[in-house]
């Protein structure tokens, strides 16, 4: 194994230029590794997963075998953003939210961009995600998206895009966490020797930001989680942990004269606060789906009533839907009359006559995914698709073309990964972390997601994909 | 607190207690069988009647060997109560309530039950069906689960602030103790003597020796009696209210834990939990051990348990259902 024979062609590679070089931002790390040396890495790759396994940081595999812990997939050599890039990405991120922001007090209130005819509103009407009930809704500081997640890829190129946005529970902002934390342990030297942005204030910023969304003195602030089985459970109790507040089921609140309280030892108390990572429609039955049973009976009425703050605000979800998603370019002119300083992914919309003709023709070269898919799933990936797979999902298209968009199949950028006892490229994508309060706040770098399966370009946990800590130096 | 969560701190801690004090019953009567006969009748089986769960092994197995008794209450998934299940059901219970608490008990925790986890599998694969059951390293794997215990009392102790959340512990902790003492007192009515001649005899003092070093009570009984005597021992496990694990300090430390978490200091009204366990420690207080005697030691011990059940449901009851 070495580094020496590691070789990234045609590719945009974060280590590496074409030419072999290192970049400059990886010349520390990359003669650190050498000098260790294979044997040296792989010891520290174990110590680094026994300490995660120690920590409990586990899904659990179910197979032949019987159960299995596992701990998420985790390598240990870092992908690095260099900070003038990063100085860019911030700026993007933060006009993008803010303009985001804006988009849905509009559409939940006087609809200009709509009579403006930026937007067609059978588009937004057809949303899944647009909720008739947040209607003329004004949520506390006019603030609705308060915790994002944004999906950003390089191009072949080395450019920065935006793949998608996540508006409604974002997830994996605790991995970043504790992935730092190891690899504080697995290479102290690095960390010495580089100037690396911490990251690990960002419990402090989201209480602050909770804070802000209400007036009350002292206000008790809740994490609120579908429960022990759901598969982001442990990042909601680690959030609610570093933040010193409590982690509520829908079973511990109740609603009474449209305020809510929780259960406690000493009776009801008012909760003034609610970090909610619960899908919307799961979040009241009274008010959405009447059959959750997650939910809790009038919360959405109390925080109409403005008795109650919740983050992200309901409603969002409009806003990340992937076809809302091609919009917003021209959502970022609209508000701020600026141009978008990270531009998206080009996309085409199936609910377009001429874009779906060009899809169901070029399906073999393109990424398809629905509309409100998430996690990997509704999607097919052309190139790696059987004429058969190709055929069946034309026909899904054509049933319901409102739900899908199309992409051409980006080669994204790879990082050096240790597979077994290689050095491999691996494709990866990033996950900053935005949150909104007093001032925007972007958590410097983010979650790393890496494809660990050769050639795929599937990043997505429940695909089988794997962390990475991300640095952004200076 | 949530009520969710004080129940869960509650079971968290009864688990472990439970885990600790079953390696001990365990560990002890593997010694004790060392030092017997094969004259001697089977010391196995009244290890299952002690813990309440017979008609569950009786379904399951045979015979009460050895081999069949220490993996139904150590490894058994099926027996709710052996260690393997404990531990399980005493980490799931953490996993709920992390934010409540450090992540160095957390730590603990988990490593903890990830050896017994490991451990377990190594057994079913090697030693699970027949051969020397009291081979690989079992003593040392009894030993390693109450140091485990322990460390997760220390480290509780000294990393998490004593409030609401700690009184519940202490609550959960001391309830289940309480029980198990009485359950290892009780092991004396189950295990049969030969024939009634053989009261006072080596043997008959041999059990109760066992008896005491089941309940780690035997250093601290020594420092007060001379010499093993049945009385003396009932006295010690029963009324001795300043050894941890005797049944009147085990209500002492849960009534003070109920009077923290019930707030009088905040003015709030008294509650039947407490009223109760209250009621329960004067009773006890104005014990002695010739009267417990009279009545019979067994039905006593039954009584005890009827009201520690009753102090758990009013606790139940109080804080955990609203």
């Amino acid at each position: 194994m070495f580094i020496a024979d590691y070789s990234a062609k045609n590719i945009y590679d974060e280590m590496f230029s074409n030419e072999g070089f290192p970049r400059k931002s990886y010349d520390f790390v990359k003669s650190k590794m050498e000098s260790l040396g294979g044997i040296e890495l792989l010891k520290r790759s174990s110590s680094a997963e026994r300490a995660l396994m120690s920590l409990g940081i586990t899904f659990t595999l179910y197979g032949d075998g019987g159960e299995q812990e596992r701990i998420m997939p985790f390598d240990v050599i870092p992908r690095i953003v260099p900070s003038e890039e990063w100085i860019s990405i911030e700026k993007g991120l933060k006009q993008r939210i803010l303009a985001l922001n804006l988009f849905l007090n509009d559409i939940y209130g006087e609809q200009k961009i709509l009579k403006d005819k930026i937007i067609p509103w059978d588009i937004i009407e057809s949303s899944t995600g647009y909720l008739k009930q947040c209607i003329g809704l004004k949520p506390p500081k006019d603030i609705w998206i308060h915790i994002t997640g944004t999906d950003l890829v390089r191009d072949g190129a080395g450019a920065f895009h935006v793949l998608e946005d996540n508006l409604r529970c974002p997830s994996g902002v605790s991995y970043v966490l504790e992935n730092r934390e190891v690899m504080k342990r697995t290479f102290p030297e690095l960390f010495e020797k580089l100037n690396i942005r911490q990251v690990y204030d960002y419990p402090y910023h989201l209480r602050s930001m909770l804070e802000n969304l209400t007036d009350v003195q002292d206000p008790v602030i809740a994490v609120w989680t579908p429960g022990v089985y759901n598969s982001a459970y442990y990042e909601h109790s680690f959030l609610a942990q570093k933040m010193g507040v409590y982690l509520v089921e829908g079973s511990d609140l109740v609603v009474e004269n449209h305020k809510v309280y929780m259960k406690t030892t000493k009776g009801l108390r008012k909760v003034d606060v609610v970090y909610r990572r619960i899908d919307d429609t799961f979040m009241d039955p009274s008010s959405f789906r009447e059959d959750s049973l997650l939910g809790v009976k009038g919360i959405f009425e109390a925080y109409k009533r403005g008795n109650v703050a919740l983050a992200n605000a309901p409603g969002t979800g409009v806003a990340d839907d992937k076809v809302i998603y091609s919009y917003v370019p021209k959502i970022i002119k609209y508000y701020l009359g600026e141009e978008p300083i990270i531009p998206n992914v080009p996309t085409y919309l199936c609910s377009e006559e001429s874009d779906l003709k060009f899809v169901l023709e070029n399906i073999h070269n393109l990424v398809v995914k629905a509309a409100n898919g998430a996690g990997g799933y509704g999607m097919i990936i052309g190139p790696k698709s059987s004429k058969q797979e190709q055929e069946d999902f034309k026909e899904l298209i054509k049933a319901d073309p409102r739900n899908y968009i199309a992409q051409p199949v980006l080669n994204l950028s790879t990082v050096p990964t240790l597979i077994s006892d290689k050095i491999e490229s691996r494709h990866v994508d990033l996950r900053p972390f935005i949150l909104y309060g007093k001032d925007i706040y972007v958590m410097p770098g983010g979650l790393t997601r890496v494809a660990l399966r050769k050639g795929s370009l599937v990043v997505n946990s429940s695909q089988g994909g794997g962390s990475k800590d991300t640095w952004v130096l200076g | 607190m949530l009520s969710r969560v004080a129940e869960s701190v509650f079971w968290m801690n009864r688990y472990i207690e439970r885990a600790e004090n079953y390696s001990r019953f365990i560990d002890v009567n593997h010694q004790l069988s060392l030092d017997l006969n094969e004259e001697v009748p089977n010391q196995w089986l009244p290890l299952v009647h002690t813990t309440g769960d017979y008609e569950l092994f009786a379904k399951k197995y045979s015979e009460p060997s050895p081999v069949n008794v220490i993996r139904f209450m150590t490894f058994d998934e099926e027996n709710p109560n052996s260690i393997f299940q404990c531990l399980s059901k005493a980490r799931e219970n953490a996993r709920t309530i992390r934010e409540n608490i450090s992540t160095s008990m957390w730590e603990v925790l988990n490593e903890f039950y990830l050896y017994v986890k490991d451990y377990r599998k190594l057994y079913m694969e090697t030693n699970g069906e027949h051969g020397d059951t009291l081979s690989m390293g079992l003593s040392d794997f009894l030993s390693t689960v109450r140091k485990s215990c322990q460390s997760f009392y220390g480290c509780s102790d000294a990393t998490i602030s004593h409030d609401e959340v700690w009184n519940f512990s202490l609550l959960g902790r001391f309830l289940e103790r309480a029980d198990k003492t009485t359950r290892i007192l009780d092991m004396k009515y189950f295990i049969l003597l030969p024939s009634v001649h053989d009261v006072g005899s080596t043997l008959d003092l041999l059990q109760w020796l066992s008896l005491l070093k089941s309940a780690s009570a035997h250093e601290m009984y020594n420092r007060k009696y001379k010499k093993i005597d049945p009385t003396d021992i009932a006295e010690f496990l029963i009324l001795n209210d300043t050894f941890p694990r005797s049944i009147i300090f085990c209500i002492q430390e849960m009534q003070e834990a109920l009077e923290k978490i019930s707030g009088l200091k905040e003015g709030l009204p008294r509650n039947s939990a407490q009223d109760a366990t209250t009621v329960y420690l004067n009773k006890l207080r104005s014990e002695n051990i010739k009267s417990i005697f009279d009545k019979g030691l067994h039905e006593y011990l039954d009584d005890i348990q009827i009201e520690l059940n009753q102090i758990g449901s009013k606790i139940v009851e109080r804080f955990f259902t609203n």
